[in-house]
């Protein structure tokens, strides 16, 4: 049983993947702004330096010897915070699309509205983001669903970018999908139906640097029957109890 | 006709032979041969009671026999398939959570290392480990 850290504490997941151009710069902006905070690089099976350059910025590495994707980073992140008994988790994006300045803001909204898991939504009233066509429909209706299933109301469902208790964490722990939009679809279905509190509150995101949404309606298109299985497959599944707080 | 039967009767016992020198060799656990020994008997024992197959598509109203038995080895095969997926599916999230588990152990490692190499320098070049154990930079 690892002693609990102050009801304060904070790990900044950051899960990555071949990422030596921003993680650095990311890191840094963290620990300037959240001085507080242990800031957590997940080093998804990366072929560059992407590890040395988290380590010199001044963050906790992760090394998955192989590729998991995002789902299983995040997982392995979210075993880290619960073994080492950290209360809050954020998850923040290694490509320097998430603003570290915005943690605060979802950190004070998941503490106002006493929520399990907030999400930092792109759409919810504040400018900066612009999905078009089928993509929009599709995000349109994974919201609807969700919506209903979180008994909230959610716009922006494949958000990477959350605050996690330390109830969230333990559910996690054990339980986050390494599928196609399980990391952010499913995991919203499994908080939900083991009974957390999951909210949202808008936040503003940063160009990125490299990588944008594509407009093209054949991946468009994959992307909605990829989403409607990822959600039916989800739906269907048997609920699972919330662990209790004692690890193996 | 008799060389066809003898044919067929000679593959199925190798058949046979293979599954047990596999699974002698421990090449192959029981639980993946046990339907290849049930599937390659079945085999044998049609190769030599030929009319046992006239008379099951008769009970099944299948008008070939053959069809028959083609529709229930192509059965076997989507069966054993779909097996192989969810045994593979399962290995996956093995590997997952194992991969996890070494990189949750080497971080744990380089902690101690940090911490070993803190206590063992002699005092005079002692200076702060690179990675200082369970606590980051940024809370110093």
């Amino acid at each position: 049983m690892p002693a609990m850290l102050p009801d304060r504490s904070l790990l900044v997941i950051v899960p990555a993947w071949n990422e030596e151009q921003s993680v650095g710069r990311v890191v840094l902006e963290l620990l300037r702004v959240l001085p507080y905070a242990t800031v957590l690089v997940v080093n998804d099976g990366s072929t560059d330096r992407t590890s040395a350059v988290a380590r010199e910025a001044g963050a906790r590495v992760l090394d998955l010897p192989v590729n998991l994707g995002v789902g299983g980073a995040m997982r392995a992140g979210y075993k880290y915070a619960f073994r080492e008994g950290y209360a809050r988790t954020v998850q923040h994006d290694a490509d320097g699309q998430h603003d570290p300045e915005a943690i605060e803001l979802l950190l004070k909204a998941m503490d106002q509205e006493d929520a399990d898991i907030m999400i930092g939504a792109r759409f919810a009233g504040v400018r900066g983001y612009a999905v078009r066509g089928p993509r929009r429909w599709t995000m349109r209706m994974l919201s609807i669903v969700l919506s209903r299933v979180a008994h909230t109301r959610l716009t922006d469902t494949t958000s990477g970018f959350k605050a996690c208790n330390r109830s969230a964490i333990r559910l996690f722990s054990s339980n986050y999908p390494a599928e196609y939009l399980g990391d952010t679809v499913e995991s919203i279905v499994i908080a939900a139906r083991a009974g957390l509190k999951v909210r949202q509150v808008g936040v503003t995101m940063r160009v990125r640097s490299a990588g944008r949404p594509s407009h093209s309606p054949i991946k468009a298109g994959v992307f909605l029957l990829r989403a409607v299985l990822a959600l039916a497959v989800a739906l269907s599944r048997p609920t699972e109890p919330l662990p209790r707080e004692v690890p193996q | 006709m008799i060389t066809g039967y003898a044919f067929a009767l000679g593959l199925c016992a190798m058949l046979v032979v293979l599954l047990f020198v596999l699974l002698r060799t421990r090449r192959l656990r029981e639980k993946y041969a046990g339907i290849w020994i049930i599937v390659s008997l079945g085999v044998v024992v049609l190769a030599i009671f030929p009319s046992w197959a006239f008379w099951l598509s008769r009970v099944a109203r299948v008008n070939t026999p053959v069809n028959l038995l083609f529709g229930g080895s192509i059965a076997v095969l989507l069966l054993v398939c779909i097996h192989l997926s969810t045994e593979l599916s399962s290995q996956e999230e093995k590997t997952r959570t194992l991969t996890e588990e070494i990189a949750l152990l080497r971080l744990v490692v380089r902690g101690l290392r940090a911490e070993e190499s803190f206590l063992t320098e002699p005092p005079r070049c002692r200076r702060e480990p690179a990675v200082k154990p369970y606590s980051s930079r940024a809370s110093r």
